[in-house]
């Protein structure tokens, strides 16, 4: 299975990597974008006997690790039949 | 007084606390490997600055797994001195042991500059040496952009647990002062027990003369000073002769 987790800053932390990257496409002229937030995703392999035992398994490996929860939110999919390409 | 000096991989700043230690203040240096559980009777721990795994996923979020780590906790819920310097601060936040995050510079800059530092708490271990100057000291960092949510910085505030704010040489706060938008101007914090301390500049870096500046000497003296009252050492003495 693949788990494909996103960890993002959390709404009320001040997100300068965001902030710069919507005052670069504004430049770029796209006026219409409001809001940015730079997060990260990360891919995981794992083998798990069900989603729902990979799901809780890759749950705790976010709090415990992929995901600072003081600053970051986190979520994710398990993909149980990922294509070849992953 | 022995202090233990923690080495994660990627770890850089141990050998410049090592020569202020055995160099400038003729104490003694154990550095401590970070899968060894052993402190080797440190006195006073230090997590010092570098990039412990590269900085990877988020600065200190792997090094706060070391094994180390636990018998660190375990020194300082006994009431050991633990100072994290930089990247030792991001794993002690890491690591729960002091609250909030760094996170990347608001300038988005990597800041490698000198800073000036006022000191809130002159009653704890690190800081009782200071009295009511204003300190300058460098700062090398991307990430120590001081965060917390406002329930814990208003805690920190109401216990007193900010120990060190950036300012101007006037003791002015606000503006350029603040190198990289930390919350509350917060250059370093202690926990509420006043044994932990964790701060982004560099004392390290600026205690001799030869290398532009003295003041970091301040606290590591004030750290001297207590531990060898602590364990009945003659701090003139201080190359571990211990009553």
């Amino acid at each position: 299975m693949i788990a494909r987790v996103i960890v993002a800053p959390k709404p009320v932390v001040n997100d300068p990597q965001g902030a710069t990257v919507h005052r670069a496409l504004t430049s770029l002229g796209f006026s219409e974008v409001s809001g940015v937030r730079v997060g990260k995703y990360v891919e995981i392999q794992l083998a798990a006997g069900s989603v729902l035992e990979a799901s809780a398994r890759v749950e705790a490996m976010c709090r415990e690790l992929l995901a600072n929860q003081v600053i970051e939110d986190f979520r994710f999919e398990i993909d149980p039949e990922p294509s070849a390409q992953g | 007084m022995r202090f233990g000096v923690v080495v994660f991989p990627g770890t850089w700043s141990d050998r410049d606390c090592g020569w202020v230690i055995e160099r400038v203040l003729g104490a003694e240096v154990r550095y401590l490997w970070h899968r060894q559980s052993d402190l080797e009777g440190a006195d006073c721990v230090i997590l010092p600055g570098g990039f412990s795994y590269g900085d990877y996923l988020r600065p200190g979020a792997i090094a706060r797994f070391s094994p180390v780590m636990e018998a660190v906790r375990e020194f300082a819920e006994h009431g050991g001195l633990v100072w994290g310097i930089c990247n030792g601060f991001q794993v002690l936040c890491e690591a729960g042991l002091l609250p909030g995050a760094l996170i990347r510079n608001t300038c988005l800059e990597f800041r490698c500059q000198w800073v000036n530092l006022r000191c809130e708490r002159d009653d704890l271990p690190f800081t009782h040496a200071i009295g009511d100057r204003v300190l300058r000291m460098p700062i090398a960092h991307q990430e120590g952009n001081y965060q917390a949510d406002p329930a814990t910085l208003s805690q920190l505030e109401a216990r007193g647990q900010v120990v060190f704010r950036y300012c101007d040489e006037r003791g002015e706060r606000g503006g350029e002062a603040n190198p990289n938008g930390s919350a509350h101007d917060i250059a370093g914090i202690v926990n509420p027990r006043g044994n932990v301390l964790g701060m982004m500049p560099h004392p390290e870096r600026c205690a001799e003369a030869d290398l532009g500046g003295t003041d970091g000497l301040f606290l590591f003296r004030s750290v001297l000073e207590v531990a060898c009252s602590m364990a009945g050492i003659d701090r003139r003495s201080a190359r571990g002769d211990r009553r």
